[in-house]
């Protein structure tokens, strides 16, 4: 293969004719915004991008992307991109969801497509609530959450969409938040490069229903106490002045908080996000509480399995290269196999 | 001894034993026989849904019944000339459909106390005057076969399940069947375990020897090749031919076929046949469910593949939402439905022509869509490669509506000679075709109203679609009132001015004033009972509808020559409904949804009344 020719796009050959029509303030603008700037990165011509969605605020991103797209039906983009990845393994597929639409209604599309590691990128913008009906409680939100179908308070327990992930052991699992562009395009970065399914949660602000949902992890002052940036190879450590660490306690199951003032060094986890056991992701995805303190954003796993793309279309490939008949004559070849009889 | 050979010109066996004594095998086995030597047939499996139901109960009851003959025929038999009953229970399911004077062969090794307890018999059959109207034939099957296979190295157990083949080589004998292909079959399915192939064919042949040695069966049957059309024949169940259709429409249209399914009865045959043909380019997935099936069907239909889902009614039921969807994005899309008796779970294994409404209604918002239904095993070959014609051709879903009745029975099938099958190339979209280099997704083609197939990948026509509504010519979302009630209309007309090729109507004596009506699987079963009319010099007309939508332009006209127009469905008259909504005729239904197809006789009977009538 020859080398790749630069393409020299920019951000504004991302930007389709359509007018952005998410609420002024929306977390959206801001990660529309951060893909249209990354996706240079890619040199990937945009003919070969799609970006398939389900349905929801975040799922109209697609009609704002200069690139193929497709707006489907609640729940099913990742079917839907399923087999237009594995028929298509030339292209670059993106899948633009929600906490509603891929952990509620399309939830056993969402594992599925996972489990399969189907060569997708996978984005849900969690807002923790139901914006485009208008401010109903979602498979996110904290225990009691008074909504318009929720006046004294949700009665069930909320999903962490990561530790989902890491259930059907996704094999690229990250987080990142709307409001840090950098942060954002280096998960982004991270996740296109990975072959196989990459599911990427993007904590996402909706201000009209559910504002200041993540204010903890943003706010300077605040969010150094709170955040945790996981960095493969790095010692996990956090604060403002890194006085927090992350352990391993002997015979405990999960990982914990210590100051690090009190740890010595060699008991802090080093991150490692190639560890194939999904157990070590899924400790770290379980640290923070709903209060969002220690919460760990960055890449929690990436590791190595063939995609389902590949291994479907090896197949078609062994069978295909045997062939030496035209498909027509292949075809005679198949109405005529097992018993026939001929009459004169 | 030197035996009778008597010539016959039609006779129906049925096989009967326990879901465990291989029957279908046996009968499939029979089958190939039989079309080896030439006669017309059809077959009919009627199986029970439970894998293993208890031993030797009501329940667990299975059978195939096989009509042959030396001339051509419609259906699989009324009813069974033969019984092969291979314990009490097949007895007793199936005795209430044998006319009297029919043979009974029965595996007297099975007609224990406890077995004929089992299914309420207080007294053995046959040694009681129960049977006495039948000519029974005692044959103590599983020792015979047990006492055969003494010196072969099998287990005792293996030895008794080797008696379908003892009971296929007395049939064989009896009905002087080539039995060639039986042992290479044999060899084939054992091949791992060369003992197993001696012993099936040590006790196939111990049953032909019997057959010419035993006094119990004084006579030999002849039926005579059919005289059928020359050319090169194979016999073929309905989910197999559907299978090869779409694999054929991939060749023909030179585009890779996806098929996205999930397990259903009883279509699992079809993603079964399918996921051997990956040399075609067919790539099968077995999906979580059937919403994941077709929507990953319809993202390889957006990707430029023929993206195909095939399923029963419950399945149906799931993907309306996404064929919605297809309706909207005007792809193509080809959904099966090996219709199955519902509501519900309902009866599986059984047949209906209960979905039609659904294909034709079921779905939300004005979403018309084509519907096809093939009307024999064979014809699903040809069906499936029209669904994906129009799919392909006019960008939009399909519903090919078979049943169970014809995707588990077979035919023999004359194969098509490849070159004759219709031309199904399509030109993807790969120039702007608006102003100033612009692409207009949703431009269509004055003649077929479909918009251009733009593929993911295609430089310069990079484009969004959608579930909302788009507006005429460049598919932005739009709310306009007049655009949406254009987009709706034009919808509409895309589906209904498709050209389908106008209803034929047999009617030989030309001054028949009756019409009989139907579509999908009774075809079969409504033009043997016109022929038994007309043998007996009665006049009725026949008419079979493939297209249920759009229907053939010149249908109003047939129906208004006739003074009776009758229509017998496997439902509760859903085709009459839209027949009399849509062209004022007060067509008369005949209904009956037992889970077994109409037997000649019975729309003989109804017809004969009906022209008496007229």
């Amino acid at each position: 293969m020859s080398e790749p020719v630069a393409l020299k796009l920019t951000a504004k050959d991302f930007k389709s004719d359509q007018e952005v029509r998410w609420c002024p303030g929306c977390g959206d603008y801001a990660i529309l915004a951060a893909v249209q700037q990354f996706m240079p990165e890619l040199n990937i011509p945009r003919e070969r991008i799609v970006f398939v969605s389900g349905i929801g605020c975040s799922s109209r991103f697609p009609y704002y992307m200069n690139t193929y797209g497709m707006h489907s039906i609640h729940g099913r983009a990742p079917a839907i991109a399923t087999g237009l990845s594995v028929s298509r393994p030339d292209l670059s597929v993106w899948v633009v969801t929600g906490d509603g639409d891929a952990l509620s209604i399309g939830g056993n599309h969402l594992i599925h497509a996972l489990r399969r590691n189907v060569n997708l990128k996978i984005l849900l913008f969690n807002n923790r609530i139901y914006g485009l009906t208008k401010g109903q409680y979602s498979p996110t939100s904290e225990v009691g959450k008074v909504t318009k179908s929720t006046p004294v308070g949700s009665a069930d327990a909320p999903f962490n969409p990561l530790s989902l992930a890491l259930g059907a052991e996704a094999t690229f699992v990250g987080r990142t938040i709307d409001s840090d562009r950098k942060h954002l395009q280096s998960v982004l970065r991270a996740a296109a490069e990975h072959e196989g399914s990459a599911f990427v949660e993007i904590y996402q602000n909706c201000n009209i229903f559910n504002d200041g949902a993540f204010d903890q992890l943003k706010e300077p002052g605040i969010r150094d106490d709170h955040l945790i940036r996981l960095e493969h190879g790095q010692p996990i450590t956090f604060g403002a002045d890194g006085q927090f660490c992350v352990v391993h306690p002997p015979g405990g199951f999960g990982l914990e908080v210590r100051e690090t003032a009190a740890t010595p060094a060699e008991e802090i986890v080093v991150h490692d996000a190639t560890v194939t056991d999904p157990a070590y992701a899924f400790a770290l995805s379980r640290l923070p509480g709903l209060d969002l303190r220690n919460t760990p954003i960055g890449v929690f796993r990436s590791v190595e399995r063939p995609s389902y793309d590949s291994v479907v279309q090896a197949q078609v490939a062994a069978a295909t290269a045997e062939v030496t008949e035209t498909p027509e004559q292949q075809l005679a070849g198949l109405l005529s196999s097992g018993d026939t009889w001929t009459i004169l | 001894m030197t035996k009778q050979i008597r010539q016959l010109d039609r006779v129906v066996i049925r096989f009967a034993g326990d879901s465990g004594d291989g029957m279908q095998l046996t009968g499939d086995r029979f089958t190939s026989e039989t079309a080896q030597l030439g006669n017309d047939i059809s077959t009919l499996p009627n199986f029970p849904a439970e894998i293993r139901a208890p031993a030797g109960t009501l329940p667990g009851v299975s059978s195939f019944q096989v009509h042959f003959a030396d001339y051509d025929i419609l259906t699989p038999g009324d009813s069974p000339n033969v019984l092969v009953a291979m314990n009490p229970a097949a007895l007793k399911a199936n005795l209430a459909d044998l006319p009297r004077g029919a043979d009974i062969i029965v595996n007297t090794d099975e007609f224990t106390k406890r077995n004929l307890a089992k299914v309420g018999y207080q007294a053995n059959p046959l040694e009681d005057d129960s049977l006495t109207g039948y000519v029974v034939h005692p044959v103590a099957l599983t020792s015979m076969t047990v006492g055969a296979l003494a010196d072969q190295a099998v287990s005792k157990k293996d030895a008794e399940r080797a008696k379908n083949m003892f009971a296929l080589g007395l049939l064989s004998w009896m009905y002087s069947r080539p039995y060639e292909s039986t042992l290479r079959f044999l060899e084939r399915k054992f091949a791992k375990r060369p003992e197993l192939v001696a012993a099936n064919i040590a006790a196939f042949r111990a049953g032909w020897n019997f057959g010419e040695t035993t006094d119990s069966f004084a006579v030999r049957y002849e039926v005579k090749p059919a005289r059928m059309l020359p050319g090169t024949y194979r016999n073929i169940t309905g989910n197999a031919a559907l299978s090869l259709g779409l694999v054929a429409a991939g060749v023909r249209s030179g585009l890779p076929v996806f098929l996205g399914a999930y397990p259903i009865t009883p279509a699992s045959d079809i993603l079964h046949e399918l996921s051997k043909h990956k040399r075609f380019g067919v790539v099968t997935m077995q999906a979580e469910d059937e919403i994941a099936a077709v929507g990953a069907a319809l993202g390889a239909s957006y990707g430029g593949a023929l993206g195909v889902t095939t399923t029963s009614g419950p399945g149906v039921a799931l993907k309306s939402e996404t064929i919605s969807l297809a309706v909207a994005l005007e792809l193509p899309l080809v959904v099966v439905d090996v219709q199955r008796a519902g509501p519900s779970t309902g009866m599986p294994t059984k047949t209906e022509q209960a979905d039609l409404n659904m294909a034709l209604h079921g779905r939300h918002g004005e979403a018309p869509v084509a519907v096809i239904a093939p009307k024999s095993p064979s014809d699903c070959f040809h069906a499936a490669i029209e669904a994906a014609r129009i799919a392909l051709t006019y960008r939009t879903p399909v519903l090919l509506l078979s049943d169970n009745y014809v995707a588990n029975g077979s035919e023999p099938w004359l194969l098509p000679d490849v070159e004759s099958l219709p031309d199904l190339r399509v030109e993807f979209a790969t120039e702007p075709n608006g102003e100033d280099g612009a692409f207009l997704p949703y431009l269509r083609d004055p003649e077929t109203l479909a918009r251009p197939w733009a593929v993911p990948g295609t430089p310069g026509l990079e484009h969004r679609i959608g579930g909302l509504e788009k507006a005429d010519k460049t598919g932005d979302i739009s709310y306009d009132p007049a655009n949406h009630d254009f987009m709706v209309r034009t919808r509409a007309a895309r589906i209904e001015t498709i050209p389908v090729p106008d209803v034929e109507v047999e009617d030989p004596d030309g001054d028949a004033r009756v019409l009989v009506l139907g579509w999908g699987s009774t075809y079969g079963p409504i033009g043997a009972a016109c022929r038994g009319l007309r043998q007996r010099g009665l006049s009725v007309a026949q008419a079979h509808l493939r297209h249920l939508a759009p229907m053939p332009a010149n249908l109003g006209e047939v129906l208004r020559s006739y003074d009776r127009v009758v229509i017998p469905e496997m439902n509760l008259g859903q085709l009459a409904h839209v027949i009399r909504g849509r062209y004022l005729v007060d067509a008369i239904g005949y209904n009956q949804v037992r889970g077994l197809p109409f037997t000649a006789a019975e729309l003989e009977t109804m017809l004969e009344e009906v022209l008496k009538n007229v």
